[in-house]
């Protein structure tokens, strides 16, 4: 096929414009790089009111907010979810991985949790406190000035807590608990389970005069139309846009396929397909910024090969796409009667939890390597489908007559409301090398690149710290007079782990190191095998910790803009 | 067909074939967009196309629509806030089927048994028979084991989709009393209700929590991340 070339050059192109390429983009065009942002879906805004989800009401979707085409609900700010039409991918054997993708400008930042925690210090090393995985490249004090730059820049709530592995940031001041975090506390805490206020990136109080404040409208996941939550692109993409004076040009509905090498084999930009006429560009850059998700970042390595690069770029070492892992989870729910015939009041809140608890235990003492964190979910929210389903099956609990039909529906739909309780755990898993993704050869995708077939298995680390999730829901919903729903999945289940992919936190297929053998990028994320060629996506991290990654996403993607200006001025790249 | 119906196909059958209503302005477009789909929020155009075919199709016939009426009334009969026809249920429920396929045999069969039986019993069809007719036919699938009968399942699955219907509706939500979904701030559960249930919050806490009078100050930290606005 013809490849058009766009007659345009940049000092930077990057690709993708979610947490690590919004980040980049942010901090390059603000010192002066004239950059491309490739976004592989539409232009989005959560403020334009053709695009608004935020404030509807579920009886304005006509199928009452039901997750057919979303995942996660009608209303919900993902376009696409762990499937895409067209765009198919692949598990080998017995594998289930599940891929989520979300095209559009901020990426996947539109719809997540906001739960935004640091890495602690030994976070960076587990290698060297219990002898499985590897250790960063880097250090907690590496990255501590980036981490507060980024709660500066973008908010994030919180409470001292001086907690060794939790530390304490630049924090918005949290809120109040609601009714059924205080009964979780209470429940926890009589578990020895240490419970404080959430850490989410969502502004209780105002940071700058661009961005609202929260109102407590409990929908973040809609992403906010007055900006008063965090997403990379009304966070960093439109300032970029409005600061950079024209050097930003944001390229959506494209596609890259490919970073594109000379006869040297050194890489001279990127090839993508404009989605709305189907044919090939071509644009050059001095320097190239993968940032498309941990795996799709390691597909178009993959896909980019060269006489020089015959494995793909950057793949020497044969490292892309190996050491690919998720989060753990394992979620139950609970029924608290003390919660029942509730007097309803508005509750929504911030769009997520208002505690939680962080790893409270040594692993020396466990029969598992590494923590997790404890999140809840309950109260007073607004009913969407599903809701009133099996209307009465709590009346078991209560020796009553579970069925039937009349008035009694709607007396017994109001006791329940809000009397439930959500628990799931969110772990860390270890890394492994023979857990990976791949170009499978028999499969393209609509565009006619290669897809990404995947090869993973949980081990016992993960089954077992599952098994403990189990037996400490149990213990926090007994504590507080309450009774599990459904039965505790047991070993045939894998204790309720969740498949890989399902927590949505997949990281590592590039990893970081210093030795090139072993290791993608170096540890500012800059290729071995090229030096104007980054990484600033979940690809580069070593262990995903039993915290969310973005906050760590985006505090490498600064460190590494500011490591590209310093040596652009060096003249080393 | 009527005017309404083929501007519906017009519109469906040019989406279908890449032409959305080439030969209309734009203005125009908007129009008829917003008078035959009342459903507007941040859709994509893949999205719109796809509940556009399932609004240009139908799936149950008027015989069957009153018969789901009568039971939904049955299911959930009228309050002083709300009823079926104000929480738009038989629309609701004409849509769900079409979006998800795998309901349509279960609430196809179990409409047709529901007649079956009535004429073997009552000698007529369900919807002739009286109310105390129609609630003993109610009673013996409204109430199942473990094991759910096909007519159990049903009836399960009807009265699901009625009372999800309902209580995601205008109406349904002021009769469930939700609060929310509305511009606020929040500051806490209210005291008589903290007391009801014997809690109140940490008095070593209350230092952490945002003082709401001061949420437009502009936040500013000392070097030690304390904040001081």
């Amino acid at each position: 096929m013809e490849i058009i070339k766009n007659n345009k050059s940049y000092d930077v192109v990057i690709v993708g414009s979610g947490a690590g390429g919004g980040m980049a983009t942010k901090i390059l065009t603000d010192n002066g790089l004239k950059v491309a942002l490739m976004e592989a879906g539409p232009f989005f805004d959560p403020a334009n009111p053709e695009q608004r989800l935020h404030l509807k009401w579920p009886y304005e979707s006509p199928r009452r907010g039901r997750g057919t085409t979303r995942a996660f609900g009608d209303f919900h700010a993902s376009y696409g979810d762990w499937n895409l039409d067209g765009e198919p991918y692949k598990m080998v054997n017995d594998t289930k991985f599940y891929w989520w993708r979300s095209r559009m400008l901020g990426g996947r930042t539109n719809h997540w949790g906001r739960i935004s925690l640091r890495f602690g210090p030994n976070d960076f090393k587990r290698k060297s406190i219990d002898g499985l995985g590897d250790d960063w490249p880097i250090e907690y004090k590496d990255i501590k000035p980036y981490y507060d730059k980024v709660d500066k820049l973008i908010g994030v709530t919180g409470s001292k807590e001086n907690i060794y592995n939790e530390p304490d940031g630049f924090f918005l001041p949290p809120v109040k608990p609601r009714l059924h975090e205080l009964y979780y506390k209470k429940g926890a805490e009589k578990a020895g389970i240490k419970v404080i206020p959430s850490r989410l990136s969502m502004l209780t109080k105002r940071i700058n005069n661009d961005r609202g404040v929260c109102y407590y409208c409990g929908q973040c996941g809609r992403s906010c139309g007055i900006y008063a939550d965090f997403s990379a692109s009304s966070c960093l993409v439109f300032p970029a846009q409005r600061s950079s004076k024209g050097k930003l040009d944001v390229y959506v509905n494209s596609m890259v396929r490919e970073i594109r090498v000379n006869k040297k084999g050194i890489p001279t930009g990127i090839i993508y397909i404009n989605k709305d006429d189907k044919k090939e560009y071509n644009i050059s850059a001095k320097i190239i910024i993968l940032a498309a998700s941990a795996c799709e970042s390691a597909r178009i390595l993959l896909n980019s090969k060269s006489t020089y690069h015959p494995n793909g770029l950057g793949n020497s070492s044969n490292m892309v796409g190996k050491y690919l892992h998720d989060s753990t989870g394992a979620d139950r729910m609970g029924f608290i009667p003390d919660l029942m015939n509730r007097k309803t009041y508005n509750e929504d809140g911030l769009g997520g939890m208002h505690l939680y608890s962080p790893w409270w235990l040594d692993n020396k003492k466990l029969d598992f390597p590494r923590g997790y964190h404890i999140e809840i979910g309950g109260g007073l929210g607004v009913p969407m489908y599903g809701f009133g389903f099996n209307f009465n099956t709590l009346n078991k609990y209560l020796g009553l007559e579970i069925g039937g039909y009349g008035d009694n529906i709607r007396k017994d739909v109001k006791k329940f409301y809000g009397s439930t309780l959500y628990l799931a755990g969110r772990g860390e898993s270890i890394a492994k090398v023979d857990n990976y993704c791949e170009i499978d050869p028999n499969t393209k995708d609509k565009y006619g690149i290669p897809v990404l077939r995947f090869n993973y298995k949980w081990s016992d680390y993960e089954r077992n710290q599952a098994k403990h999730m189990n037996e400490t829901f149990e213990e926090i919903i007994h504590n507080i007079g309450g009774h599990m729903l459904g039965d505790a999945p047991g070993q045939d289940k894998d204790y309720g782990l969740k498949a890989p992919g399902e927590i949505i936190h997949e990281v590592g297929t590039t990893r970081m190191g210093n030795n090139p053998k072993k290791s993608v990028v170096n540890k500012f994320e800059q290729l071995h095998d090229a030096k104007n060629v980054f990484i600033v996506d979940g690809g580069p991290f070593i262990s995903q910790a039993d915290k969310n990654p973005t906050w760590t996403i985006m505090a490498l993607s600064w460190r590494t803009s500011e490591y590209i200006v310093k040596e652009l001025k060096k003249q080393n790249i | 067909m009527n005017r309404r119906n083929s501007i519906k196909t017009l519109l469906v059958t040019s989406l279908a074939s890449g032409l959305i209503l080439e030969g209309c302005l734009p203005k125009e477009k908007e129009i008829i967009y917003e008078k035959i789909w009342k459903y507007q929020y941040g859709r994509t155009p893949e999205e719109k196309k796809r509940d556009l075919e399932l609004l240009n199709k139908t799936f149950f016939n008027k015989n069957e629509l009153s018969k789901i009426k009568i039971l939904a009334n049955l299911i959930l009969p009228p309050s002083p806030i709300g009823n079926i026809e104000k929480a738009e249920i038989l629309k609701f429920i004409e849509f769900i089927v079409k979006d998800v396929p795998s309901y349509q045999t279960t609430l196809r069969d179990g409409l047709i048994w529901l007649d079956d039986y009535s004429k073997n019993t009552f000698v007529k069809k369900f919807i002739e028979c009286n109310k105390g007719e129609q609630t003993r036919v109610l009673d013996l699938i409204a109430y199942p084991n473990k094991n759910k009968t096909k007519e159990e399942m049903f009836f399960s699955t009807l009265r699901n989709l009625v009372v999800t219907g309902y209580f995601t509706s205008e109406v349904g939500i002021k009769d469930l009393g939700y609060k929310g979904n509305q511009p606020n701030v929040w500051d806490g559960v209210p005291e008589e209700i903290l007391k009801e249930h014997d809690l109140s919050y940490d008095k070593s806490w209350m230092s952490k929590f945002i003082d709401q009078s001061k949420r437009n100050e502009i936040a500013v930290w000392d070097n030690k991340g304390n904040l001081i606005s």
